[in-house]
């Protein structure tokens, strides 16, 4: 047994950028599939719009950590082999923030009134330009203040990647706090990183959102 | 390619129940606490005393932007500082309705914030008294726009109970755990698991799809 020291604080610190890794990973992998989610969503063709809600009633009617245990067990299940925790994390969270993403820009799409796309066709723009640069940028403006929101939440929700024993910031706490038998002192001090790393994106959203307001 | 094999869990089906009860019990009394504290919130953020809408607004934004497995473990091992000796079960349900609240706070305050000004002072010009105010101008309108939002809120609390199992509460995540080291059908136990978790969610969102059906019958105006 040992006292919270510097060092511990140092470490916890540098567990941040693999939370940060996690984040990054959901986000490079999340958002190209939440853009197929939300035009799939919006798209003319029912069997495209019925997948896609499929997909994401499912992901989001059970619990990140349930979507966690699934990936982390079911990779020797599906592929055969075992993978390292950072493999069945990031599948997880890419899932997840492909589905919570995808809603979130498909409410942008949908806000954009459907005049657009026809002045955007009577331009004679195919369907893809039309989305490009009449609707994108628009719906753009609309989904920017929850899609900030939303890393807030991705960033809390790559705590739960201690579960499976993935070395972020949450579960450099657990490590740090069976180290020095003061629990209450290192969530403590975990949670004041996180609200740390959370509380500019959730003020950034904020003046967003009421920037898109006043532009109304 | 291993093969899957559902016939152990069978047998597990009772403590599965048992499990899925708690899980609901969790989440219906975190759910009480977490919308009384977001009612009370609400009301003081609106018309309270400076210091009180102050700590009001730094306990939203301190629990809405720190994770609830932090909150969880926080709580745990802050109770007994208090000399509050409790279950696992209780500390959960009272990080979870505090988590709850902070989030309930703020879909209460704008429900509230929807009804406009003139709409009260043109019940006061009616003659109603102040109840009467709040009974049928105040308070239908303010429950269909907090409606959509509590009821999502509702339901991702039910999915976050499942981090009580990390302090040890039993419920249902926590129920796949103890029937994994039984069996060692770790990806079958939790598709399972899983799966309650999905009817569960089905299940609330029909329910809150058909009482808003009936309850919000009223046209809206724009």
């Amino acid at each position: 047994m040992r006292s919270f020291s510097l060092a511990d604080f140092l470490s916890l610190l540098s567990a941040l950028q693999w939370t940060g890794v996690l984040v990054l990973i959901a986000l490079a992998f999340g958002a190209p599939l939440a853009l197929g989610l939300a035009l799939m969503r919006t798209s003319a063709r029912r069997a495209l719009r019925w997948t896609a809600t499929a997909f994401l009633q499912l992901v989001q009617g059970v619990p990140l950590l349930g979507l966690l245990m699934f990936f982390y067990f079911g990779m020797p299940v599906f592929l055969g082999v075992e993978m390292p925790p950072l493999v069945a994390v990031g599948i997880a969270m890419t899932v997840y923030t492909a589905s919570f993403l995808g809603e979130i820009w498909r409410g942008g799409i949908e806000a954009v009134k459907h005049e657009q796309w026809e002045a955007a066709a009577c331009l004679g723009l195919s369907t893809w330009h039309q989305f490009r640069y009449v609707i994108a940028p628009q719906a753009f403006r609309m989904a920017l203040p929850p899609t900030v929101g939303f890393l807030v939440q991705l960033i809390k929700g790559t705590s739960l990647a201690s579960i499976v024993g993935f070395v972020e910031l949450a579960r450099a706490g657990q490590l740090v706090s069976a180290a020095t038998f003061q629990p209450l002192l290192v969530y403590s001090i975990v949670a004041a990183i996180y609200f740390a790393a959370c509380l500019p994106l959730t003020l950034w959203a904020r003046s967003l959102e009421a920037r898109l307001n006043g532009a109304r | 390619m291993q093969t899957l094999n559902f016939q152990q869990l069978l047998r597990y089906q009772d403590q599965l129940i048992d499990g899925t009860l708690h899980t609901l019990l969790l989440t219906l009394v975190a759910a009480l606490i977490g919308t009384a504290i977001g009612v009370a919130g609400a009301a003081a953020v609106r018309g309270g005393p400076r210091p009180v809408r102050w700590a009001i607004r730094g306990y939203v934004e301190l629990i809405r932007n720190t994770p609830s497995l932090i909150q969880l473990f926080v709580v745990f091992f802050v109770l007994p500082g208090f000399g509050l000796r409790m279950g696992a079960f209780e500390a959960a349900a009272i990080a979870l309705g505090l988590y709850f609240g902070a989030y309930c706070t703020e879909i209460v305050r704008a429900g509230l914030d929807a009804i406009p000004g003139s709409q009260v002072e043109a019940g006061q010009c009616l003659g109603l008294t102040r109840w009467q105010v709040f009974r049928h101008v105040v308070l239908p309108p303010a429950l269909r726009s907090v409606y959509p939002a509590f009821t999502s809120q509702f339901v991702l609390l039910l999915l976050g109970t499942s981090l009580a199992s990390q302090i040890s509460a039993e419920e249902l995540f926590h129920t796949g755990g103890f029937i994994e080291t039984r069996t060692y059908r770790s990806f079958e136990v939790y598709a399972v698991i899983c799966g309650i978790y999905f009817a569960l969610v089905m299940i609330f969102k029909l329910l809150f799809a058909a009482v808003g059906h009936l309850a919000f019958r009223w046209p809206v105006r724009r």
